[in-house]
């Protein structure tokens, strides 16, 4: 039986006490920890779905919705922008755009957003490969995200009707159309395309323009049937895309220019994906902020409450001291014993609230990919709560302190004699 | 052996004890007798190396121990000098077994537990091994206690009034019981009582007189 025994079992003598202790700090310390990896994992996911995007150009409005809606797919779009008008930025001998990516967004299926674009999106994601089968080749044919293929349970040649607007609603699914049907499976890479389901922007205007036509008489047959991938995007200048990606060729004084002059010369918006991200970084930032004080403040409150249960615990405990001290116990080993009662706190305190962090955050995200269809993991350490630990014994320390230099001051004589 | 010479203590300025010189030899037992305010208490706590003396010498097991450094002397009361308080006291959140395991590790002896269920066995309060001192009642608190100044084999015994709190029965059982135990591992035993009805159980007898001087 050593020290820190009769340390743990003065702690456990006393449930109530303890039990009070360990709730403030585990939630403090769970509170910090959930911070941060709520933090850590929305940045990295903001982070890694930049893509190396510049600039993303849209139909006028937010400019943050714009890029959440385009890049991150989480909000909704702006609005749609004519083809007539996206058309110089489509033109490949552009002399400083490197790459346009068009994005036709606003159907779904199952809550996974169903986006018409252009095959080179896959290279924005790191030139994400496709694990299974092939890119579209016509209407109609869908290639779907890892994510997408593994919780729909879909694989090469599955068939599936879309729904109207972006979230998943039965009524509204396209099924006068035809199917869709899965050609390619990409692989994961941790990025927002795991969540998409890609097909050519022509099987969104195809989809729509039979909806169109639905009041028609010349129900089911179906024009857009016919249209042809070979057939750039820009001999249909009648038709609308949502936004579109662009990376330039290299950052320069005009490119710098560039969004101004949207901005200013047209009926569309160009937004730029560093900005925005960093406007969302500080509004969290503020909230975030504001917890962290409360957290740091339930932890003082927490250090309070070992202090003051072990300062009255030592009235009840003075003559057991002393009596420890006729025993043979050196004033050392009882501020040691009283030392350990707050750091063996603090300890199980922090642990319980790194488990309770880590517990809420893996329910938060499964919230989280079923709302945002973003995936977060519960289970990653991150250094930081290392530095908690530091933090956490420290605050044990700090509140036993006082008791301890107390309680190896025990006056032998003078408490015995009370009785 | 116990044995005190010219020992006198004061609390302040207007409290001043002077103790008569006394001596105990190795296996006897020696009685201190004395009314309240006599200064009982504080010549035991002095003899325990609770209190230090302001002038005189204590020699315990041929050691003065009025010249040991604090850490010392926590050492030497912990091997040498077995208490009985009046009331008995335990660190309430260990059982009875592991209060008498931290008298032995205190002391810097080896946990010896057939030594303490024998012991405690002797006492007739083997059962309560795994007990919380809390659920004792006062006569099994008083042997534990008992358990617990013994259980190091000190040199000396002291007892702070070990029966004031009995009846006849119990009085003489505990008396016999402290005299056997001591004699068992061939400890002094000092009592220091105002009970009168021990006078007769002892040969060695010494007498406190209410010397307080203002």
């Amino acid at each position: 039986m050593n020290i820190f025994q009769i340390s743990w079992k003065n702690i456990i003598n006393k449930p109530l006490n303890a039990t009070l202790s360990l709730v403030l700090f585990a939630l403090g310390v769970g509170l910090i920890s959930l911070l941060l990896l709520l933090n850590q994992q929305i940045e990295e996911k903001f982070d890694k779905n930049l893509a190396g995007i510049d600039l993303v150009v849209g139909a006028k409005g937010s400019p943050l919705q714009l890029i959440l809606s385009s890049m991150y797919h989480i909000d909704a779009p702006t609005g749609n922008i004519s083809l007539k008008s996206a058309r110089p930025f489509l033109n490949p001998k552009h002399p400083l755009i490197g790459m346009a990516i068009p994005l036709s967004v606003g159907d779904n299926y199952k809550g996974h957003r169903i986006v018409g674009t252009s095959p080179k999106i896959l290279e924005l994601y790191d030139s994400v490969q496709i694990e299974q089968g092939r890119i579209w080749e016509n209407v109609f044919e869908v290639v779907v995200g890892k994510v997408v293929a593994e919780k729909l349970d879909l694989q090469l040649g599955s068939k599936f009707y879309g729904s109207h607007g972006l979230i998943d609603d039965l009524d509204l699914a396209h099924d006068d159309v035809d199917a869709f049907k899965v050609v390619g499976i990409l692989e994961g890479n941790g990025s927002v395309i795991d969540q998409l389901i890609l097909t050519a922007n022509q099987t969104v205007w195809a989809v729509h323009d039979h909806e169109g036509s639905e009041s028609d008489t010349s129900h089911h047959e179906g024009h857009a049937h016919a249209m042809d991938l070979s057939v750039p995007l820009t001999d249909y200048p009648e038709k609308d895309i949502t936004s579109l990606l662009i990376k330039f060729k290299s950052r320069n004084f005009q490119t710098l220019n560039m969004p101004r002059s949207i901005n200013e010369n047209t009926d569309m918006q160009a937004a730029t994906p560093a900005i925005e991200i960093n406007r969302i970084y500080s509004m969290i930032g503020d909230g975030e902020e504001a917890l962290r004080y409360l957290a740091f403040i339930i932890i003082f409150v927490s250090g309070l409450s070992i202090f003051i249960s072990l300062f009255s615990s030592l009235r009840e405990r003075r003559y057991e001291l002393a009596l420890m001290r006729v025993m043979g116990a050196s004033p050392s080993k009882l501020f040691l014993l009283i030392v350990l009662e707050g750091i063996i706190l603090a300890f199980v305190g922090y642990t319980l609230g790194i488990l309770l962090s880590h517990v809420g955050m893996s329910i938060f995200a499964t919230q989280m990919e079923e709302t945002y269809r973003y995936s977060f993991s519960g289970w990653e350490f991150m250094k930081e709560e290392g530095y908690l630990l530091f933090g956490a014994l420290g605050v044990g320390f700090i509140a036993a302190i006082l008791p301890a230099i107390q309680a190896s001051n025990t006056d032998i004589s003078t408490t015995l004699s009370e009785g | 052996m116990l044995q005190t010479q010219n020992l006198t203590f004061s609390y302040d300025e207007n409290v001043r004890f002077q103790f008569p010189d006394f001596s105990c030899q190795a296996a006897e037992n020696c009685l201190l007798l004395g009314q309240s305010g006599s200064g009982k208490t504080t010549l035991l706590h002095l003899l325990g190396g609770m209190l230090t003396p302001k002038e005189g010498s204590i020699i315990v097991n041929d050691q003065d121990i009025t010249k040991l450094s604090s850490a010392q002397l926590d050492r030497f009361r912990g091997q040498n000098i077995g208490i009985i308080f009046q009331k008995s006291h335990f660190v309430r959140a260990l059982n009875v077994e592991e209060n008498l395991i931290l008298a032995q590790q205190l002391a810097n002896l080896r946990p010896d537990k057939t030594r303490i269920q024998s012991l405690l066995d002797r006492l007739n309060v083997g059962h309560k091994l795994k007990a919380k001192t809390d659920n004792l009642s006062i006569g099994e608190q008083q042997r534990v206690a008992i358990a617990r100044a013994l259980v190091n084999q000190p040199t000396v015994i002291l007892a702070d009034e070990p029966t004031s709190a009995l009846d006849d029965i119990n009085c003489n059982e505990v008396i016999a019981l402290l005299e056997e135990e001591a004699k068992n591992v061939g400890s002094t035993l000092l009592v220091v009582t105002h009970d009168n009805r021990l006078k007769e159980k002892f040969s060695n007898q010494i007498l406190l007189h209410s010397q307080q001087t203002a």
